[in-house]
C-alpha cells in the first residue's frame, strides 16, 4: 500500500493559494472562499496551518463580508450563505471568531430561515438541506442556535428522509450521500438524531463501497474520493462506519493522490484539485490514519478546534 | 473537477491557457463593475449571458439577471408580449447554460424562479426534462425539477407513477425512478387514493415489478433498497403494542424492608430495592405520551405521589420504545409481611401514541404480587458482596430450588400476547412465504443470500409468541456472506449476532442454561445473585432486549461489543461485566446512565482511549449537541484533565466497584479523577479504595 505524500499536498495547496493566472483559477474565483476552508483544514489536519499568514486570510475574508452580514465567494460578488459558513469556519481554525460581529452575521443566517423550518441560500430563495445543515453548523459555533426555531428546522430535514433512510434535498428528493451527510450533521449538532434509522440508513451507506475500495454517492454511480467525507462521515456519526473496510478505502484514497506534483483526484490518474484534496484527507482522518489529526464528523472541523469552541480548552 | 484526465500541461498550452484566463477575468471583472452599479443595459445583460455560458456556476451573474428583469419586467407590466420576450429570454440563458453543465444548481434554481412568474407551459417544460433525462436518467437536478413542475402544475400522483413505470420499463438500472415510485407510491397509500387501499394487493404488484430488477442483473443495486422497502411495509406492524414488561405477568416478587440497603442479600436470587423498584414498558415501536393518565398503577397500599414516566432515550426527549417509572414504597408499609397484588394498566385512557400517529389502542394489564419481607441476615454477614471476580470459577450452573419457582415462570411469560397479533391477517405470511421461495433460486449471489435471510427474520417477527424457526440457516447464510463479500463482513456479523441472541433467548431451556448462581465464599449460595451469561459468543452487536428485562446480573465478556445501545431498557441491572470487547469511548457507555441500580461495573481490556475517532459523540445530548429545548451541562465542575466522557458518563452512578485496567486511558491522574468522581466506589481495578 503507497504512503500519504502529506508534504507534497502541502506544497500543491501553497501554491494553488497563490496561483491567479490560470484559467482554473478564473472559473472558480467566486468560490475561493469555500477553496481557503478546503486548503486550510487540509493544512491543520497536516499539522501545517502555520505555514500561511493568517492575518492576510482574515483581512481577505472581511472584505469578502456584506452589508447583511452575509459572506460571499470572493470580493465584489454576492453573500450567501454557503460562503459564510466557510468564513465562520476559517476564522474558527485561526481561533480568531472574536472578529466577527456575531450578532450581524448570526442575524444574517437566522434571517434565511422560512415558515416550514427550511433555509434558503440567499435572498434569492433557493431550498435545500445543505443550507438547513450550514445554519445549524456555523450558528452552532457562533453559539447562536437559538436565534431559528430548532424544531421547526429538524422537522424540514425529517421531512426530507426518504425510506431508503437517507436524504434528499428537498422533500421527495433522491437519497444521496452529500445530502445525507448535510441532514445527518445538522441532527447530530441539534441533538436529534433519533430520527435516523441507523441501521437502515447504515446499510444504504455502507453498500456505497463498490468493488475497488471506493465509495460511491448513490447506486450504481462511479466512486469518487469527495465521497470519503461524505458517506463515511455520516457513516460516523451514527456509528456504523465499521460496515465498511476501512484498508481498502484507505486504499483507494492513496491511489488517488498525484504523488509526484500533490494534490488528490476524484479518482486514480484524474485531475487533481483542492476540493478532493481534502476530502481526501479529512476521509484518512476518519480511517485513523497516521498522522492525520482527527477530524469532528460534524462540524467538518478538527476535533481540536471543536472542543476549543465548545470545552474552552 | 470531476472526470478529468491528470495531464501536464505543455508549454504551448500554458500561453493559450493564461490568454484564456485573463480574458476571463476582465469579463468577469467588468460584469463585477456593472452588478455593484446597477447597471442593466442590453450590452451589460448580454455580458451576463456570455459569462454564464462559460461558468454557469458563477451565481452572482444570475442574481444580476434577476435583477435585470426585475428592473425589465417593471418598465413594461402592461405589455405582455414584452413580457413573454423577456421571461424567454431567460429561459434560453438557461437552456444554454445547463448544455455547458446540467447539474448547475443556478441554473435550474433560476428556470423554477422564471416559471414561478407564471411562464412557460406544462409540455414544454416537460419536453425540456424529457430530453434530459435521456441524456442522464439519473440527473437528480433533473427529477427534483420534475417534482417542482408536477406540484406547480397539479399533475396527479397517478400520472407521475406511471411515468416512473415508464422510466423503469425502459431501464430497471434506474434508482431515482425507484425512489420517485416509492415517495409517490407512499402519499397514495396514505391518503387511500383509489386503487391503493388494499395494501396487499398494492404491495404484491410492487414485488413483482421490482422482482425483474433483482434478478436481471445480480450485481445492480437498483432494485434492493425498493425491494427492502416493500418488506418493511409487509411486516411492519401498524398498531403500538406493548410487547414486554418488567415485571412480567403474574410474577411474585419479595422485597427486602428497609434496614437493608440496595442490592443486597434477601431469601431468593433476586435481590430488589425498595427504594427505587423499576417498572419497565417495552413497546414494539416508539411512542409517546406514555404517564400516570394513561398508565395506571394501582397497589395494596397506597402508592400516593404521580408516578413519573420517563423515556428511555438518549436524545428524544418525548418518546421511546422502552418507558420505565420506580416505585419507592413507603416505610410505613414495611413492617408487614402480606402480599400486595399490584396492577399496572397500560392505555385504558387515551394519550398514548406512536410516533408516526398511530393512537395506542390495545390496551394491557400486567399484575403482579409483592412479598414485603423483613429477614434478618445470618450473623457476622457483612450485608454487601465482597469484590465480584468475573471468573468461570467463580460460577455454579444455576439449579431450580424450591425458593425460586418464580423464574421458570417469568420465562414462560416473558413475551406479552396480543389479540392483534393472534388474528395477523394471512396476506403478510403468505407474502413472505411468497417471496421466500422465489428467492430461494437466487441463493449462489449476495442479494439472493441477503434477501432469503432477511425474509425468514421477517417471517418469525410475524408470530412473536412462536419459538424462531430457520434460525441455522439464517445465521448460516449470514456466516456465508461474510466470506462472499468481505468488505461488508461487519454487517453481517452484526446482524448474525442479532439473530443468534433471538434463538438463545427464544426459549426458557436456553436462558436457564445460561443462568448461573454466582458464588461468593462469604456467603452460600442461598444469597448470591443470579447471573445471566453472554459470554465467549463473539457477538457484536445487542438485541433482544424485551427478554432480559428481568436480568440483575449480566457477564458479556470476551465478546465484540463495541455499543450497548438499547441495554438501558435491562433497569435491574446491578452487576456487569464488558470486559474483553471492542468499546472505543466512554461515550459508547452512555446508556449506562440510566441504570440506577448499578453497582459493579468491569470495563477492563477495551479500546477506550485506543481512538482518535470518537463514533458515539453525537448519539445522545452533551454540549457538541443541542437538544431542542435546554441542555442541562454544568461546564463548572468539569475536571481538568480532559476527561469529559468518562465524566459526563460516570458522575451520578452508584458505582462500588469499577473495573478499567487494559484500556490506553487508564493512567494513575486518570484513576485519581475517577476516584474523585465516584466517592461510592470501595474497589478499583481490584484494589480496595481508601
Amino acid at each position: 500500500m503507497g504512503e500519504l505524500a502529506a508534504d507534497k499536498h502541502v506544497k500543491y495547496i501553497l501554491a494553488v493559494e497563490k496561483r491567479k493566472d490560470n484559467f482554473e483559477s478564473a472559473v472558480l474565483e467566486h468560490l475561493r472562499m469555500n477553496g481557503a476552508y478546503w486548503g486550510l483544514t487540509t493544512l491543520d489536519l497536516l499539522g501545517k496551518l502555520d505555514a500561511v499568514d493568517s492575518n492576510e486570510i482574515i483581512e481577505w475574508i472581511l472584505k469578502c463580508q456584506h452589508e447583511s452580514g452575509g459572506f460571499a465567494g470572493n470580493v465584489g460578488h454576492d453573500p450567501h450563505i454557503l460562503y459564510t459558513l466557510s468564513a465562520i469556519q476559517v476564522l474558527a481554525l485561526f481561533d480568531k471568531l472574536n472578529v466577527l460581529d456575531v450578532d450581524k452575521v448570526s442575524t444574517y443566517i437566522a434571517g434565511l430561515q422560512n415558515e416550514d423550518g427550511s433555509f434558503s441560500g440567499d435572498i434569492w430563495g433557493e431550498v435545500d438541506t445543505r443550507f438547513s445543515y450550514i445554519a445549524i453548523c456555523g450558528l452552532s459555533i457562533l453559539k447562536c442556535l437559538d436565534k431559528i426555531n430548532v424544531e421547526r428546522a429538524v422537522n424540514y430535514i425529517i421531512s426530507c428522509r426518504n425510506v431508503d433512510g437517507g436524504f434528499g434535498c428537498t422533500p421527495g428528493g433522491e437519497s444521496h450521500a452529500g445530502q445525507i451527510f448535510c441532514c445527518v450533521a445538522a441532527l447530530a449538532i441539534t441533538g436529534a438524531l433519533h430520527y435516523v434509522d441507523k441501521d437502515l440508513l447504515g446499510w444504504w451507506l455502507c453498500e456505497r463501497q463498490v468493488k475497488s475500495g471506493g465509495l460511491n454517492g448513490r447506486p450504481e454511480k462511479l466512486p469518487d474520493v469527495c465521497y470519503s467525507w461524505w458517506v463515511l462521515s455520516s457513516l460516523t456519526m451514527i456509528d456504523r462506519v465499521h460496515w465498511i473496510s476501512k484498508e481498502k478505502l484507505i486504499k483507494f484514497i492513496l491511489n488517488c493522490q498525484d504523488t509526484e506534483n500533490g494534490g488528490i483526484s476524484d479518482r486514480p490518474d484524474d485531475a487533481v484539485d483542492i476540493f478532493h484534496t481534502y476530502f481526501g484527507v479529512a476521509g484518512l482522518s476518519l480511517l485513523e490514519y497516521p498522522g492525520v489529526k482527527a477530524v469532528d464528523p460534524a462540524y467538518a472541523l478538527p476535533v481540536d478546534v471543536v472542543d476549543r469552541i465548545f470545552f474552552g480548552k | 473537477m470531476h472526470g478529468r484526465p491528470r495531464k501536464p500541461l505543455k508549454p504551448v498550452d500554458e500561453a493559450a491557457v493564461a490568454a484564456k484566463a485573463e480574458k476571463l477575468r476582465a469579463l468577469q471583472s467588468e460584469f463585477l463593475s456593472n452588478h455593484q452599479n446597477k447597471i442593466y443595459s442590453k450590452e451589460a445583460v448580454e455580458l451576463s449571458a456570455k459569462l454564464l455560458e462559460i461558468n454557469p456556476e458563477l451565481y452572482t451573474a444570475w442574481n444580476y439577471r434577476k435583477l435585470a428583469v426585475q428592473q425589465n419586467l417593471a418598465q413594461c407590466e402592461s405589455d405582455p408580449e414584452s413580457v413573454n420576450s423577456i421571461l424567454d429570454e431567460e429561459l434560453k440563458v438557461v437552456e444554454n447554460a445547463l448544455r455547458q453543465n446540467f447539474k448547475s444548481y443556478g441554473a435550474w434554481h433560476h428556470r423554477k424562479w422564471v416559471l414561478e412568474k407564471g411562464h412557460s407551459s406544462m409540455d414544454k417544460e416537460l419536453g425540456l426534462l424529457d430530453k434530459f433525462q435521456a441524456m442522464d436518467a439519473r440527473n437528480f437536478h433533473a427529477w427534483n425539477y420534475r417534482r417542482f413542475v408536477a406540484a406547480l402544475m397539479k399533475r396527479s400522483d397517478e400520472d407521475e407513477l406511471e411515468h416512473t413505470q415508464n422510466m423503469i420499463d425502459k431501464n430497471l438500472s434506474n434508482y431515482s425512478a425507484w425512489h420517485n415510485r416509492s415517495v409517490l407510491l407512499s402519499n397514495l397509500m396514505k391518503k387511500a387514493a383509489p386503487g391503493f387501499t388494499s395494501k396487499d394487493e398494492v404491495l404484491t404488484r410492487e414485488y413483482e415489478l421490482v422482482r425483474e430488477a433483482l434478478f436481471t442483473d445480480e450485481d445492480d443495486q437498483s432494485g434492493w433498497f425498493y425491494h427492502l422497502w416493500l418488506l418493511d411495509q409487509t411486516v411492519r406492524s401498524e398498531f403500538p403494542l406493548l410487547v414486554s414488561s418488567w415485571p412480567v405477568e403474574g410474577s411474585d416478587i419479595s422485597l427486602p424492608a428497609a434496614d437493608y440497603l440496595d442490592g443486597c442479600a434477601s431469601m431468593n436470587v433476586f435481590h430488589y430495592s425498595s427504594r427505587n423498584f423499576p417498572l419497565v414498558l417495552y413497546f414494539n415501536q416508539s411512542v409517546r405520551g406514555v404517564n400516570s393518565s394513561t398508565v395506571s398503577v394501582s397497589c395494596g397500599f397506597n402508592l400516593n405521589i404521580d408516578l413519573i414516566w420517563k423515556p428511555l432515550s438518549s436524545t428524544d426527549s418525548q418518546s421511546a420504545k422502552v418507558w420505565a417509572t420506580h416505585l419507592a414504597i413507603p416505610d410505613a408499609e414495611l413492617h408487614s409481611s402480606e402480599a400486595y397484588q399490584v396492577e399496572v394498566k397500560v392505555g385504558f385512557s387515551q394519550g398514548i401514541v406512536s410516533t408516526t400517529g398511530v393512537a395506542y389502542s390495545h390496551p394491557s394489564q400486567i399484575s403482579f404480587q409483592l412479598h414485603l419481607q423483613k429477614t434478618p441476615l445470618e450473623s457476622g454477614q457483612d450485608s454487601r458482596f465482597g469484590r465480584i471476580q468475573w471468573k468461570d470459577d467463580c460460577f455454579a450452573v444455576y439449579e431450580p430450588g424450591s425458593a425460586e419457582p418464580d423464574l421458570v415462570n417469568l420465562l414462560d411469560n416473558l413475551t406479552i400476547k396480543n389479540e392483534v397479533e393472534s388474528t395477523a391477517s394471512t396476506w403478510q405470511a403468505r407474502i413472505i412465504d411468497d417471496e421466500t421461495n422465489i428467492f430461494r433460486d437466487l441463493l449462489d449471489c449476495k442479494i439472493g443470500k441477503l434477501t432469503v435471510a432477511r425474509l425468514l427474520t421477517a417471517y418469525n417477527s410475524l408470530r412473536p409468541l412462536d419459538k424462531p424457526v430457520h434460525c441455522k440457516e439464517v445465521l448460516e447464510l449470514y456466516s456465508e456472506l461474510m466470506k462472499l463479500d468481505p468488505s461488508h463482513y461487519q454487517y453481517y456479523k452484526d446482524n448474525h449476532s442479532l439473530v443468534l441472541l433471538q434463538q438463545v433467548t427464544s426459549s426458557k431451556e436456553s436462558l436457564l442454561s445460561r443462568c448461573f448462581h454466582y458464588r461468593d465464599s462469604t456467603l452460600s449460595t442461598n444469597g448470591s445473585p443470579l447471573c445471566l451469561r453472554l459470554n465467549n459468543l463473539a457477538i457484536s452487536q445487542l438485541g433482544s432486549f424485551e427478554k432480559l428485562l428481568w436480568v440483575q446480573m449480566l457477564d458479556l465478556s470476551n465478546n465484540e461489543l463495541q455499543s450497548i445501545e438499547g441495554l438501558e431498557a435491562l433497569q435491574l441491572l446491578s452487576q456487569l461485566c464488558l470486559s474483553n470487547n471492542k468499546f472505543r469511548s466512554f461515550t459508547a457507555l452512555e446508556s449506562l446512565r440510566y441504570l440506577k441500580s448499578l453497582k459493579v461495573l468491569d470495563i477492563s481490556q477495551n479500546e477506550i482511549g485506543s481512538h482518535s475517532i470518537d463514533t458515539t459523540r453525537y448519539l445522545f445530548r452533551s454540549p457538541l449537541s443541542h437538544s431542542v429545548g435546554s441542555c442541562d451541562w454544568n461546564i463548572n465542575y468539569l475536571s481538568s484533565e480532559t476527561y469529559w466522557e468518562a465524566f459526563f458518563v460516570l458522575k451520578d452512578m452508584g458505582l462500588t466497584q469499577l473495573d478499567v485496567a487494559g484500556n490506553a486511558i487508564t493512567s494513575k491522574s486518570f484513576n485519581v479523577f475517577l476516584e474523585k468522581l465516584l466517592p461510592t466506589l470501595k474497589w478499583l481495578d481490584g484494589v480496595e479504595v481508601n
